[in-house]
């Protein structure tokens, strides 16, 4: 299938999904179950992996920065605006693109395949809306949490590097996290958060919701998730970043 | 009632179901018969519609499937009920919640009612309480083909459909299976149509009885005519067991 055939599919299945319930009272049931399982509990992959390369990041750059010209504070400044321009969105997004990517797919993919959509489909009830509507709409509201708390998190991890070494004093790094500070760079973020769930929601759904044959193609159905999602993601942060920043 | 008139279907070019037209009758089980590959599972998916046929009509008491909008195959299929070959009873719910689950969607009546009804039907198809709270993965097969049917029949349906409803069940689970559809067919007056390969089941239950081969409507009759018919393909096909050459020997 070439790229626009699957392009038109993946339009026509939002098309079914962006619609009001059927049921709203079943939307409802579903939509907090999706906040906890989508957002909640990717809580501690955030928490592990923002704490570590905040710190990282602030070991490397200030070992890559010796140089007497450049301001002490310059160590904090560089690690706060890489979290907050790139790693909290873009990277951390590309982490969740697998994890959530494949979760949903790999979910709404079982149930295709066991002939539970179709169960749906015959009862009469809106398939795609039902199943994919409310993760689109948990992941979205969850992301620019799960994004702030990576920023946060983050920059707590490049303070243990100077709570815990000699590498930078933590005033230096309370500084440079607190110098030149600019607002805007948070909303960027947050923006780019916003259309990358609903990239990594919907992609997935799509390929889950159009996997056929048996549990091996329930395994494609969630790599091809991933892969596309992550690349739609590069792709669609270009394009923002060319149009907020530029 | 439901009938289908000279219908065919292609995938890909390749022609899967040539001109086929048939009555199901309600109040009675009606059975599509045939060998693997031989197009049952496609006639049967589009008479409910969820493959698009090429050509033909198919009326559910005179309303032309081909012909509805999404919206109006959405409200006739609140009239449906089907049960599928592996059961697909939704794997987040417990056997209760899946038997609600087309009440609450569609029933437009209180919690109250809606799981009275739904008790109503699993007791119906000879459940336990006790097994109400569990979820689909804690039953066995038979069972869990129970609260398929249940689940099929809980918004009362006009029209009933079974995919292989005996596969994976021991002989014993699926004559009670059998019956409990018979039962439920009658007792409804419902329009059923069973897709099965098991002649076990034929013998059992089936009322009107449709043969396909190679796409084509081969022969159509009752279960009691088989015994009598010179289709070779359909003998070939009745009687490939030796217990049912044994049974032909002995009727004729």
């Amino acid at each position: 299938m070439n790229l626009f055939q699957e392009t038109g599919k993946y339009v026509l299945l939002m098309k079914r999904v962006l619609v009001f319930p059927d049921r709203w009272r079943m939307f409802f049931r579903q939509f907090p179950k999706e906040l906890e399982k989508l957002g909640l509990q990717s809580l501690p992959i955030v928490i592990i992996i923002s704490v570590f390369i905040g710190a990282i990041m602030t070991i490397q750059t200030k070992l890559n920065t010796e140089n007497p010209l450049l301001p002490a504070y310059s160590t904090g400044l560089v690690t706060r605006d890489t979290l907050l321009l790139e790693f909290s969105s873009t990277i951390l997004c590309l982490i969740l693109a697998g994890k959530i990517g494949s979760n949903i797919a790999s979910e709404i993919g079982t149930m295709r395949i066991t002939e539970q959509i179709d169960a749906l489909e015959i009862m009469g009830v809106n398939s795609a809306n039902y199943l994919i509507l409310p993760k689109i709409v948990a992941f979205v509201v969850m992301m620019p949490f799960l994004v702030i708390f990576s920023m946060a998190v983050g920059l707590i991890g490049g303070y243990f590097v100077g709570v815990f070494t000699d590498i930078i004093t933590t005033a230096n790094y309370l500084l440079g996290i607190q110098y030149a500070f600019i607002p805007y760079y948070v909303f960027y973020s947050l923006v780019k958060s916003l259309v990358f769930a609903f990239i990594i929601s919907s992609v997935a759904a799509y390929y889950g919701y159009y996997a056929n044959g048996g549990a091996l193609d329930v395994g494609k159905a969630s790599t091809n998730a991933v892969v596309n999602s992550s690349i739609l993601i590069l792709f669609f942060n270009l394009l923002i970043t060319n149009l907020m920043l530029n | 009632m439901i009938e289908v008139k000279n219908i065919d279907k292609s995938f890909d070019g390749i022609q899967v179901l040539k001109n086929i037209s048939a009555v199901f009758e309600n109040g009675k089980t009606n059975m599509i018969i045939g060998a693997s590959g031989s197009g049952k599972t496609v006639l049967m998916k589009s008479i409910i519609g969820l493959h698009r046929i090429d050509k033909g009509r198919i009326e559910y008491d005179h309303r032309n499937l081909p012909d509805m909008r999404m919206s109006e195959i959405r409200i006739l299929r609140r009239e449906v009920g089907m049960l599928f070959q592996g059961s697909a009873l939704f794997d987040s719910m417990s056997v209760l919640e899946n038997v609600m689950y087309p009440l609450e969607m569609f029933a437009g009546t209180g919690h109250e009612e809606m799981e009275e009804r739904a008790r109503y039907c699993l007791k119906h198809v000879n459940l336990e309480e006790k097994s109400f709270k569990l979820s689909p993965s804690e039953i066995s097969g038979g069972m869990q083909k129970r609260v398929a049917i249940a689940r099929a029949i809980a918004l009362q349906p006009k029209y009933l459909f079974c995919d292989e409803p005996n596969s994976g069940l021991d002989p014993k689970t699926s004559l009670i299976i059998d019956r409990l559809i018979h039962e439920i067919t009658v007792e409804f007056d419902i329009t059923t149509i069973i897709n099965s390969h098991d002649m076990n089941s034929v013998m059992e239950i089936g009322e009107k009885i449709i043969f396909i081969n190679k796409g084509e409507k081969a022969w159509e009759g009752s279960k009691e005519d088989i015994f009598h018919v010179e289709n070779k393909d359909l003998n070939d096909f009745v009687f490939a067991s030796e217990l049912y050459k044994k049974v032909k020997k002995a009727n004729s």
